[in-house]
């Protein structure tokens, strides 16, 4: 079969918008990390912001998509599913990367962030954070690596990875489990402080329900965009499977939101009418109630406009759902302490730079690797 | 012995001795003094203040009265910070200071996020910044002298040199002996599950500036998640695995079946 991929076009007019974005951001990551923490509107009474809760919460849920298709792909042996198992990975494996650099450049003290591996700390959610990290982002690695292996022409070694994948991907799975709940667990330690519209004991199973809605959302996505973008014939049977499965994991996730809602802070918390009340009312709308209707609408769910609306909606609302609890249900605790956040302009920049960067990585793997159009058994 | 202090604020007469000496013995850079509608400077506790008094105005039988608050670590019994870091730089000592060991550091500000009264404060101008809060004289403690705070107050308002279980009991007689002049509350006997920090005042605790902290031991919240780990990986391992042994089986079957198909054409 012709590489498909050398129909792609290096520059365009998409990538010089990246490649500006990735430039001046470039930048200010300098300047953070020649100045410090002192380019940010981070303060005392808010110590945590956009980088933690777009970069690193939205950018790990966004990434979910790689657990979700490599167990469907290697555990449940779904091999329907098998062509987007590489770019569903190497999506995830970019945006850990990503993840990995927004906690590089938020730390006050980046040249330590090896120091979780090696001075334990097992009653520390963030060790458990920091540990998944660094395994989860090898194992993305390694289920990523063939592609780069064919074309160094490695077929031995990419034979005994291939062998292997089961095992990888059922610890890849295994640790993603762990990570997106843990994030969720980091903000078990603020009951005085987040909003009780987000705050709960089982914030950690909510992380994980989300974002396995958010991981099949991203997949379509991506796919979507990726044909779109690089004129790779679709398979409509795929993204069909993938809207079903979305509607299990929306419908599930709403009833545990409502379960939640009423055993917390209340239905008429969600209606109040403030700042937090909209919000909610915005994560839970746009990302998972008109999803869910939209996708039970046929027309909807059988074409692939309808689908690439409800993904965009899913992971918006999945992304408003992590900044929700990282940065506005945190808000009203720091207007008691007479403190407001808003990010600085350094701070945008920064986060648009590592999703250009991811962008532009993607498309870059496209182009010279073997990611879309690899469709062996 | 258990460090612990008594502060009874009713007896604080706002000389902010207290914020002196622990600049002094610390080493901490003054703060410029601001204009705020309160006497209170610094205004808040900052990575160069570990500790300062908070001055309220109100209005009494007709009188303005003065009501001072001092704020500082409370050095929990079971700290969140220390649960929270994840590199064990903040350890609780068996003295009962929690103490901070700034090589270990990597500024990720957990700590800050989880703290419920607010008290870890982050040397954000600096490039080489440090976690900054009251260390309860961990070293003076070592070396057998009180805190500094403790040491230069001259109202007693500071009370430090029995344990826990003795100036609750302390506090605990004063409310029941005075009727009417404190407010019934020992602040810090139960909050994030109790703390090395005792508080008494006249005023309701909310009206001074405190947070309204629950009750719960804030490590045992993380703990509960962590703790279950060993079960979430058994869980995914058995569902993993076995998933994998079925679905095989599945598609082996069917491709039996399309093998006996075309061995029977």
């Amino acid at each position: 079969m012709k590489p498909a991929q050398n129909n792609i076009k290096l520059f365009t007019p998409v990538t010089l918008g990246l490649l500006i974005v990735i430039i001046a951001g470039a930048l200010v990551v300098f300047k953070k990390l020649t100045l410090g923490t002192v380019t940010t509107n981070l303060q005392d009474d808010f110590p945590w912001g956009l980088w933690i809760g777009f970069n690193v919460l939205g950018g790990v849920a966004m990434a979910a998509g790689g657990f979700v298709t490599a167990s469907a792909v290697y555990l449940f042996n779904m091999k329907k599913y098998k062509p987007l198992a590489r770019p569903a990975i190497l999506t995830a494996f970019i945006g850990y990367l990503l993840a990995a650099s927004a906690i590089f450049l938020d730390l006050g003290h980046p040249e330590r962030i090896w120091h979780p591996a090696v001075m334990w700390q097992v009653h520390s959610v963030m060790f458990i954070v920091a540990i998944h990290v660094i395994l989860y982002t090898t194992v993305l690695g390694l289920e990523s690596s063939p592609m780069l292996l064919e074309k160094l022409k490695l077929g031995g070694l990419k034979k005994i990875i291939e062998k292997g994948m089961v095992g990888i991907a059922l610890f890849g799975t295994l640790l993603s489990v762990l990570h997106q709940s843990s994030l969720g667990a980091v903000y078990l330690i603020v009951p005085d402080k987040l909003h009780n519209l987000w705050y709960s004991r089982t914030l950690p199973f909510s992380f994980l329900v989300s974002s396995v809605m958010m991981g099949l959302a991203m997949v379509s996505f991506v796919s979507i965009l990726s044909s779109k973008f690089f004129k790779r014939p679709v398979n409509m049977d795929l993204f069909s499977g993938l809207a079903r499965g979305s509607i299990i994991a929306i419908a599930f996730y709403l009833v545990l939101k409502i379960f939640l809602l009423l055993n917390g802070a209340g239905a008429a918390a969600a209606f109040a009418g403030s700042m937090e009340s909209k919000m909610y009312l915005l994560e839970m709308l746009a990302g998972v109630i008109i999803p869910l209707v939209l996708l039970l609408l046929p027309g909807v769910r059988n074409s692939l406009g309808g689908i690439l609306l409800v993904d965009i909606l899913v992971i918006f609302g999945v992304v408003i759902n992590r900044m929700n609890v990282a940065i506005f249900g945190m808000l009203s605790h720091a207007a008691e302490l007479g403190v407001k956040y808003f990010p600085t302009a350094n701070e945008i920049m920064v986060s648009l730079f590592l999703v250009a960067s991811g962008a532009l990585l993607f498309k870059l793997a496209v182009k010279y690797f073997n990611v879309l159009s690899y469709e062996e058994g | 012995m258990e460090a612990s202090f008594l502060i009874d604020m009713t007896k604080c007469i706002g000389c902010r001795g207290c914020q002196v000496a622990c600049k002094q013995w610390n080493q901490n850079q003054a703060d410029k003094t601001r204009i705020s509608l309160k006497f209170t400077n610094p205004v808040k506790l900052n990575a160069n203040t570990y500790t300062n008094i908070d001055f309220f105005e109100s209005e009494k039988a007709g009188h303005v009265s003065w009501n001072f608050a001092r704020n500082g670590c409370f050095h929990c019994k079971q700290p969140s910070c220390v649960s929270a870091c994840p590199v064990a730089a903040l350890i609780k000592t068996k003295e009962g200071p929690v103490i901070y060991r700034a090589e270990r550091c990597i500024g990720c500000r957990y700590c800050m996020l989880s703290c419920p009264f607010n008290i870890p404060k982050f040397e954000w101008e600096k490039i080489s910044p440090r976690i900054q809060k009251c260390t309860f004289c961990h070293e003076r403690i070592l070396d057998n002298k009180i805190p500094a705070c403790a040491k230069t107050c001259p109202s007693g308002t500071i009370h430090f040199g029995d344990s826990i279980e003795n100036n609750l009991k302390e506090a605990k007689r004063r409310l029941s002996d005075n009727p009417g002049k404190y407010f019934n509350h020992v602040y810090g006997e139960k909050e994030a599950g109790g703390t090395s920090v005792l508080l008494l005042s006249a005023l309701p605790i909310d009206q001074l500036g405190f947070q309204k902290v629950g009750d719960a031991v804030i490590p045992d919240l993380t703990w509960e998640y962590i703790s279950g780990i060993p079960a979430i990986i058994g869980v995914v391992l058995a569902a993993g695995i076995g998933s994998w042994i079925i679905t095989r089986r599945n598609k082996n079957m069917h491709e039996e079946d399309k093998t006996n198909e075309t061995g029977t054409e």
